[in-house]
Parts: structure tokens; C-alpha cells; sequence
């Protein structure tokens, strides 16, 4: 009994301390300066996509503004840290996320208090109407907000403990990892309370919710809050990252990019927006390299995943694990099965794509670089070059396209097949 | 004064209506379908661009007429292979879908015509002074969007009183469950109402455009001040819509035109410190919170008459 | 005996159409109490009121003496008045066991708590445990309630209305479209759930309400007409003609 309880302890503590040795040993294997960078965008992600999901996947409420509480934190931060750096406050610079989650919480109250009284669609355009109001509040309020420049800071200034001054971006990223693992830590076990579980029950039947005795409106109120809270530590790093806050943090494309981060990954799962925040970031800093037009793209996917994986890529690796079953051997082989129908299907998927995209970067191409003559750099690579001006290219996409199209059609019936067979095969040997 | 009353009010009547082309294509979607187009907005923007387009080929005329047509057939395309498959993931899989949409919209936008402004103009026939309010000249195509917009609202109406279609249509506004029980073909309806409703905007879109500035931004900048109007006036609301959309554009053009300010109204036996929000506000003329006023509109409204006011339909 | 449920002179209209025109009604603690009626009497429009659904037009509501009119419908349930509903009203994508579960919670007092581990709470679990086993779902715990089979979804949401520990149980239609054999097993999982509670039930089938109830109260286009035990509602004149008259189309 004590041993099944120990590996239970085990099991439950074992993750948080295996994330915890990876965030350690990370900055290690991704030693470059570009890629700490990204990894400390991808942690605040993390915490923001998570809190968003407080909302969207636990609660069901789909916030169009939750850049809001990001953003506010990340203003207050950095006001926090110029005043802690004038006045020689002896606050070390790693509690400072602290000020930006208390900030995030005072405004998820003072805003949640107005629109968390209904639900639905209703609660979505409030969020997109207040996250507006916030918005256009910055350009009158230029004291807090600093106008176009936004309020700069400078994150070495505070107190030093044991001489780390945070200069660094390895010294930010341990800032940053400790913090997300926290903040990860805090969330998931949020989910795992009383309130977590009614926060499901507001979800799936708000109204039913009012007949066991609890109030939606106050469940969702509190969600709120507390998604502000950890919206606000979100931003609060954010800040100290880039030692800057700006009116675009409180902005609509903030807001949409955390909502694309955690539906992109999934929202019905925990893990979901964690994999669609570190998507996100790497997309976000991998496109542009290769096109111009990378957010089109990025919607392209977005719209894809609503179409056709409404659980998101977390929904997508959950459905496999049906397959884990019986013994090991069995298990492997059936996902080693179906990873081979997999690598057919996506053969035609790939030439398809490849032709969507050369034709999409063609009109772009022609309609905008007209100047720049017919030749084209296609994915900004000088050996693909292009020459719009003859109709090869323009033909050779649409054959790309459409052939790639059928091509990937007529693998849908092997690898449904393969699916159902893999299926019924790890059934019997679960039983 | 009164001169500046006049052209406000005339200035702030047509965006009102400019808005209500939008809005009622909004409302109509929302309450038959139940589905808020987040992607509205980016259908009048499209309806500006394809006018744009459509204009430097074969004239202001057909733009204004094809432009409308192509948005909302392809509208209804969406509606019938993108939205209706969302449909069996309940309403917040519908809103995104049609928030990615205006997303995809915007880019494509991007794509073809630039993120800067397109030159689209008022064609040269309707490029004169219609009349003149003392010393001002009002611009003849502006009275001829007002004049449009008022002949498109006087043919919604016609439309949703005098025709089959249109009794279908009020029918379901208020028994949205019994249409598709009195043996009408729902998925279509829905289908023709996205395409009205889009085409709308577009038209909407393809006047406006004219007048103001055709840029990938439009959308961007208009579509939160569509939701304002449809919340303002309570969501499900025809008649709502209507005079929320007079409301704000008269709201917004006659802040734009005030110069006031608290520091001018109080005078200046009290300044605050420069530098500090306090003085921050005291400066802060109309003009230049013109923007905020439907957001502080709409957090009234949601603080006194959560259900908008003209609504009654909880959502 | 004390009064559980009183009604006085409760009144709703919705519009102009009036659906309950002025009804008094007192049901005393411990009792089984039916209310039937025709279809479009007001029976569900009574229960919405009762339970905070429905704001009353006028007239008042009152639970073990205390005024409960226009209070929400979570403030009645923490009363002690829990109610099922019609049209089968669950927590779709949730388990069998977190939908007693979340019905549990607020009668343990943790309220909208989010610090304590909802898992190590063992009181939640022996009563859910303890429910799920009085509607005959142990074996059905981890299934997501939405794929259950229509009867098990009506018997769960008995189980949802009953597990907070009210006193006073509201079933509307428990056995509505359920088979023979299905409508014995809801009628004698009734039976054990309402032991020692006051229960108020609509229903279609007099077969049920005549075994169960141990008064009724007939409810004829929002108003009603005798309130009285089974045997003498079977020979009241007024009952035959206005209902069990009309009910023979049925």
C-alpha cells in the first residue's frame, strides 16, 4: 500500500520535476543567443496561453481582450521598476512579477466585475469592447502609457541578489523558466479544486450550474480574475524581457495571438496551449524568414484546425493514445503502422501545399513587387527562383495544387483503414 | 455654431447609416443563425477593395453594383463550406471560425493590395458641392451616400415587410427554432441571409470607401465599433441597431468638431502637474477622446441595461 | 405538520398570456405531493417559479416560512429545494462521477474554494460514491454523461438533483418517454430517494402518480382546481370533467 501510494506521489510529482530538470538543462542544448531568446518568448507565452485557457477551455468564455490584463501588468511593471530603481528599494528584480500579477488581478476584478455577468456571445464582444476602450485609452493617457514609445525600463537596476544583475538573457531566461513552472504548476492544480471543477460545470451547462447552488456569474468572475492574475505575471515578464512596455501589448493582435496560441494547441486539454505557445512563438520567429505574407499563413492554419481538428494538435495526440495499450511491442508497431500511413498521406498533402503556397506568393508577388521585376525569390531563397512573368510556374502550382489535392484524397480511405485496424488490434489487446 | 450643428449632424446621420448597412446585416445573421460575424467588418472592407478594383476597370457604377455581389456571393460560399461545418461545435467554434476569417481576409487584403492606402476616389461626376451651409460646402457624394444608404434601408424594410422571404426571415427573429419546423430549408435561408448580410456591408463598403480611406486597416478599425453598435442596441435587435448606429455616428462626428476640454470648461484657476494622468485628462480634448466614446458607451449601457437597449433576447 | 412549499396566490404572465393565474398551494413537509394537469396547464412554468427559474408576476413563495420570492435559483437550492428538469439538463462532457460530484459540492460547504485539492476531499467522495450507487451508476463513473442511454441520463439527473441533500426535491416528468420496465425502475428509484424528504413530482402517468403521491393537486389552465388525496382526486367531479375527461385523448 505505502509502495502503490509512493508511486502514485511519484507519478504526480515526477512530471513537475522532470519539466523542471528540462527548463534546467535547455538553455544547454539550445545554446544560442536567438534561441534563448526564443525560449524566454515561449515561456511567457506559455503562462499567457495557459491563462487564456482558464477562460476559453475550462470556463467557456471566449475572450477577444485578454491582452488587456497582459498589457496593464507589463505598464505597471515597468513604472514599478523605474520607481524601485530611483528610489533604491531593496526588491530584488525576481519578485517583481509579483507587482504585474497583483496588477493583472486588480484589473481582471475591476473589468470582470462589468463583464462577467453574461456569457457566450455576449461576453466575447464585451471583452473585444473593453480591450478597445483600453486600447484607445493609450494614446490620451500618454503619462502611463508613454505614447508611441512606450514606458522603457532598465531591469539591472534593481537590487542584486548573490550578484546576479539580470543583464544576461541566460540569467532572464532561469527568471523566466522558474517563473512559468510556477505559474504552470499553480494552474493545473487550479483545475484540480472545487472551483476548477465548476468552472467545467459553467462551461458545459451554466444554467444547470444554478440549480446545485452555485452562482455562474460569480465562477466565472473569479476565473476571470484569476486568469488576470496570471495574464498580469505573463506580462509582467514581458516587460523585464524586453525592458519595455508598449501600447501594442494591450492591442487586438495581442489579444488574437494568445487565442490562436491556445486554440492552435487545444483548449480541452491542459498541455494544448503549452504545445500552441511554443508553436506560436517558433512559427511566429521561423515564418518570417522564409515569406512576407507569414501571417496569411498563419490564419490559413488557424481556420484549418477550426475546420478539421476542432481539438487542436494537443486533440490530435490525445486520439492516439488508444493505441497505447497491451504490451509494449504491440503498442509501438501499431504507431509505427500508422506513422507509415501517415508519411503517404502527407507525400500528396506536401506537393499540395507547395502549390498553394508558390501561387500564393506569386500574386503576392505581382500584385505588390511589380517593380522589382518577374523574377521572385520564392520562400526569400535566392536558388528557388522564380519567373512569374511565364506561365510554367503559374501552371506548375495549380497542377501541384489540385493533383496534390486528389493525390491526398485517395490516401484517406488507406489510412482510415489502417486507423481501424490499429484500433480494433490494440482493443483486443487491452481486454 | 449652427452651421457647425448642421454639418455635424448631417456628417453623423450618414455615418450612422453607413453603420446601419452594417449593423442590420450583422443583427440579421446573428438572429437567425445565432452566429456573431466577427469577420462583418472585413466584408465591408472587401466590398471597398473589390469597388477600388472594380472602378479603375469599368467604372464607379458597376463597382458599386458588381462589388456587393462578389463579396456576398462569396459570403455565401463560406457560409455554405466553412461556417456549416463548424456548426455541429456550437457557437464559440462558429466565432472563431469567422475570427479567423477576417484574420485570412485581412491578409489576403494585404496580399494583393499592400498594407498602404489605395487610391480610390469619388468619381469626377459626383465630385462637386451639392449646396453650401453658410461657408461650408457639402460634398455632393456624400449626399449621395446618404441618399443611397437611405434608399437601401427604405428597401430592407420593403424587403423584410412586403416579401415571402422577408416574413421568413422576421419569422425567424423571433422563433428561431420554428422556421426550420414550418418545412423551410434552414441551411439555405442561413446561406442567402450570410450572403444578405455580407453584401451589405459590402455595399456599405464600396461607398465609404470612396469617401474615406480604402486600407487593409478598415476593418481592423470599424469592426469593434460594429459590435458596440449591436450590444449598444441589444444583440437580436433591428430597431436597436437603427438608432444605436445614429447614436454613435452622431456621437463621434460631433465630438470630432468639439474642441472642448475639461481644463477650457473649468478655465484655468487649477492646472495639474505635467507629466501625471490627472493632467493627462484635464487637457484631453473631445476631439481626442471621439474615439473612446462608444467603449464608455458600452460599458454604460452594460453597467445600467446588460441586455442592450432595445434587446430582449439574453444570449 | 409544518408547511414545506407554500404558495400564495402566485401569479405569472408572460407578455399578456397569463400561465399561472393565481395559485395557492401548501405542501407539508414529508409528503409526496403530485401536481397533474394537462398539457400547457403551467405545471413546468410552476416548478420554474418555485425553484428561481421564473420571477413571479406576483404573489409570493415561501420555503419552511421564509419568503423566497425573486431570489435566484442557487439561493433557493442552498435552502434546501432542488429540482430536475423536463428536458434532461446535465453536464454533457463532463463523467457520470463529476456530475454528482459538482451537485455534491456546494452541500459540503467548499464553495467556490480554490486551494484545496478536489480529490483529497473524502466526504465528497463517500457521497458521490454513496449517490451513484443509489441510482444504480457505480459501474458507470468515468463515462462522459453525454453518451449515456436516454433512461440512464433521466436516472442521473435524479441523481444530480438529490445529491446536495435537499430536503425538499422537485422532479418534473421523472419518467417521460421511458419504457414499461424503465418507468418501474425510475418510480421505485424514486420511492428510495424521496425517503424522508418532501418530494413534489409532475407527471404524465397516473399509474405513477396514484402509487407514489400522497396527495394531488390538479393544475387546469394555471389554476388549481382540487388539491386532495389520490382516492377522493379519482371521484371529484370537478377533476373528471376539466381533466381525466380531457386526458382520455391523450
Amino acid at each position: 500500500m505505502s509502495n502503490n501510494t509512493m508511486s502514485a506521489r511519484l507519478k504526480s510529482y515526477g512530471i513537475w520535476i522532470a519539466a523542471a530538470l528540462l527548463l534546467l538543462i535547455l538553455p544547454f542544448i539550445f545554446s544560442s543567443g536567438a534561441s534563448h531568446t526564443t525560449m524566454c518568448l515561449a515561456g511567457i507565452m506559455i503562462i499567457f496561453a495557459l491563462s487564456y485557457n482558464m477562460l476559453l477551455g475550462q470556463t467557456g468564455m471566449l475572450s477577444f481582450g485578454h491582452a488587456v490584463y497582459y498589457g496593464l501588468a507589463a505598464f505597471v511593471t515597468a513604472h514599478s521598476m523605474n520607481w524601485l530603481a530611483k528610489n533604491g528599494v531593496p526588491i530584488p528584480l525576481l519578485l517583481v512579477p509579483v507587482v504585474g500579477g497583483v496588477a493583472g488581478l486588480f484589473f481582471g476584478i475591476l473589468f470582470g466585475s462589468v463583464s462577467t455577468r453574461r456569457g457566450g456571445t455576449a461576453f466575447a464582444m464585451i471583452s473585444l469592447g473593453l480591450a478597445e476602450l483600453v486600447y484607445s485609452s493609450s494614446l490620451i493617457l500618454r503619462s502611463f502609457f508613454g505614447g508611441e514609445e512606450g514606458i522603457s525600463t532598465d531591469r539591472t537596476k534593481l537590487l542584486r541578489v548573490f550578484g546576479y544583475n539580470f543583464g544576461p538573457q541566460i540569467q532572464v531566461y532561469y527568471l523566466i523558466a522558474a517563473w512559468t513552472l510556477l505559474c504552470v504548476v499553480l494552474m493545473y492544480a487550479l483545475t484540480r479544486t472545487p472551483f476548477g471543477r465548476m468552472c467545467n460545470a459553467v462551461r458545459e451547462n451554466p444554467e444547470r450550474v444554478e440549480f446545485v447552488g452555485y452562482n455562474p456569474q460569480f465562477v466565472r468572475f473569479i476565473a476571470f480574475s484569476l486568469a488576470g492574475l496570471f495574464a498580469g505575471i505573463a506580462g509582467s515578464l514581458a516587460a523585464i524581457n524586453i525592458e519595455l512596455a508598449q501600447a501594442s501589448f494591450v492591442g487586438a493582435a495581442q489579444s488574437g495571438a494568445v487565442l490562436l496560441a491556445a486554440y492552435i494547441g487545444g483548449v480541452a486539454f491542459f498541455v494544448g496551449p503549452i504545445l500552441g505557445a511554443i508553436l506560436v512563438t517558433l512559427l511566429s520567429i521561423k515564418l518570417s524568414d522564409f515569406s512576407e505574407i507569414w501571417l496569411l499563413y498563419f490564419g490559413i492554419l488557424f481556420i484549418t484546425i477550426i475546420l478539421f481538428a476542432p481539438y487542436g494538435l494537443s486533440g490530435l495526440l490525445m486520439m492516439h493514445a488508444q493505441f497505447w495499450r497491451g504490451p509494449i511491442g504491440g503498442r509501438i508497431s501499431r504507431l509505427l503502422k500508422l506513422l507509415g500511413a501517415y508519411v503517404v498521406a502527407a507525400i500528396p498533402a506536401i506537393i499540395m501545399i507547395a502549390g498553394a503556397v508558390l501561387l500564393i506568393e506569386m500574386i503576392h508577388h505581382v500584385s505588390q513587387k511589380a517593380a522589382e521585376g518577374p523574377m521572385m525569390h520564392f520562400l526569400r531563397r535566392p536558388y528557388l527562383t522564380v519567373n512569374t512573368a511565364s506561365a510554367i510556374p503559374w501552371i506548375g502550382a495549380l497542377i501541384a495544387l489540385f493533383a496534390g489535392f486528389f493525390a491526398f484524397r485517395f490516401t484517406w480511405p488507406t489510412v482510415a483503414s489502417v486507423w481501424h485496424k490499429a484500433l480494433a488490434d490494440a482493443q483486443r489487446s487491452g481486454s | 455654431m449652427a452651421e457647425l450643428i448642421i454639418i455635424s449632424t448631417l456628417n453623423g446621420v450618414l455615418y450612422g447609416m453607413l453603420l446601419f448597412l452594417m449593423a442590420s446585416g450583422l443583427t440579421l445573421i446573428f438572429s437567425m443563425m445565432g452566429v456573431l460575424n466577427f469577420a462583418h467588418a472585413s466584408f465591408y472592407m472587401l466590398g471597398a477593395f473589390l469597388g477600388f478594383q472594380i472602378s479603375q476597370w469599368a467604372g464607379f457604377i458597376p463597382a458599386i453594383i458588381l462589388a456587393p455581389i462578389i463579396a456576398g456571393g462569396l459570403g455565401a460560399l463560406i457560409e455554405r463550406y466553412g461556417l456549416r461545418t463548424v456548426h455541429k461545435h456550437g457557437h464559440v467554434a462558429e466565432l472563431l471560425f469567422t475570427f479567423g476569417l477576417a484574420f485570412i481576409i485581412e491578409e489576403t487584403i494585404q496580399m494583393i493590395w499592400g498594407k498602404l492606402a489605395v487610391d480610390y476616389r469619388v468619381p469626377s461626376f459626383l465630385d462637386f458641392s451639392a449646396f453650401t451651409v453658410y461657408a461650408t460646402n457639402y460634398p455632393a457624394y456624400k449626399a449621395f451616400m446618404l441618399l443611397f444608404s437611405i434608399a437601401i434601408f427604405v428597401g430592407l424594410i420593403f424587403l423584410l415587410t412586403r416579401t415571402r422571404a422577408g416574413l421568413i426571415i422576421q419569422a425567424s427573429l423571433t422563433h428561431p427554432n420554428m422556421v426550420g419546423m414550418l418545412g423551410h430549408n434552414v441551411p439555405r435561408v442561413f446561406m442567402m441571409v450570410f450572403g444578405l448580410g455580407t453584401s451589405l456591408a459590402a455595399i456599405a463598403g464600396a461607398i465609404a470607401g470612396a469617401a474615406f480611406v480604402t486600407q487593409s486597416n478598415m476593418a481592423a478599425l470599424l469592426g469593434p465599433i460594429l459590435f458596440v453598435v449591436v450590444v449598444v442596441g441589444g444583440l437580436g435587435s433591428l430597431w436597436g441597431a437603427f438608432v444605436a448606429s445614429l447614436l454613435i455616428g452622431l456621437l463621434q462626428t460631433f465630438a470630432i468638431a468639439s474642441d472642448w476640454s475639461l481644463s477650457k470648461f473649468l478655465g484655468s484657476s487649477y492646472t495639474p502637474a505635467s507629466g501625471t494622468i490627472l493632467y493627462d485628462v484635464w487637457t484631453v480634448t473631445i476631439a481626442q477622446i471621439g474615439p473612446i466614446l462608444p467603449y464608455l458607451l458600452l460599458v454604460l449601457v452594460l453597467v445600467f441595461r446588460p441586455t442592450g437597449l432595445f434587446g430582449t433576447r439574453d444570449t | 405538520m409544518n408547511s414545506a412549499v407554500e404558495l400564495k396566490e402566485l401569479q405569472k404572465r408572460f407578455g399578456k398570456t397569463e400561465i399561472i393565474r393565481g395559485v395557492s398551494l401548501d405542501v407539508k413537509s414529508g409528503e409526496r405531493h403530485a401536481v397533474i394537469g394537462p398539457n400547457g396547464a403551467g405545471k413546468s412554468t410552476l416548478f420554474n417559479l418555485v425553484s428561481g427559474r421564473f420571477l413571479p408576476t406576483s404573489g409570493s413563495i415561501h420555503l419552511h416560512g421564509e419568503n423566497i420570492t425573486g431570489m435566484r435559483p442557487f439561493e433557493i437550492n442552498r435552502r434546501g429545494l432542488s429540482r430536475s428538469f423536463q428536458v434532461t439538463n446535465i453536464f454533457p462532457r463532463l463523467s457520470v462521477w463529476e456530475n454528482i460530484r459538482c451537485a455534491v459540492l456546494w452541500s459540503k460547504g467548499y464553495k467556490y474554494s480554490f486551494w484545496r485539492n478536489i480529490d483529497k476531499l473524502e466526504d465528497v467522495r463517500a457521497r458521490t460514491q454513496e449517490i451513484l450507487e443509489l441510482i444504480n451508476m457505480a459501474n458507470r463513473a468515468e463515462i462522459p454523461a453525454g453518451v449515456l442511454s436516454y433512461a440512464e441520463q433521466r436516472a442521473l439527473e435524479i441523481g444530480i438533483t438529490i445529491a446536495g441533500g435537499a430536503d425538499i426535491i422537485l422532479l418534473d416528468e421523472p419518467t417521460a418517454g421511458m419504457s414499461r420496465s424503465e418507468t418501474e425502475h425510475a418510480v421505485a428509484l424514486i420511492r428510495k430517494v424521496s425517503e424522508g424528504r418532501t418530494l413534489i413530482i409532475i407527471e404524465h402517468d397516473m399509474g405513477v402518480v396514484f402509487d407514489l403521491a400522497d396527495r394531488i393537486s390538479v393544475l387546469v389552465y394555471g389554476q388549481i382546481i382540487a388539491t386532495d388525496e389520490p382516492a377522493k382526486i379519482k371521484s371529484n367531479q370537478k377533476v373528471q370533467e376539466a381533466y381525466l375527461g380531457a386526458a382520455g385523448h391523450d
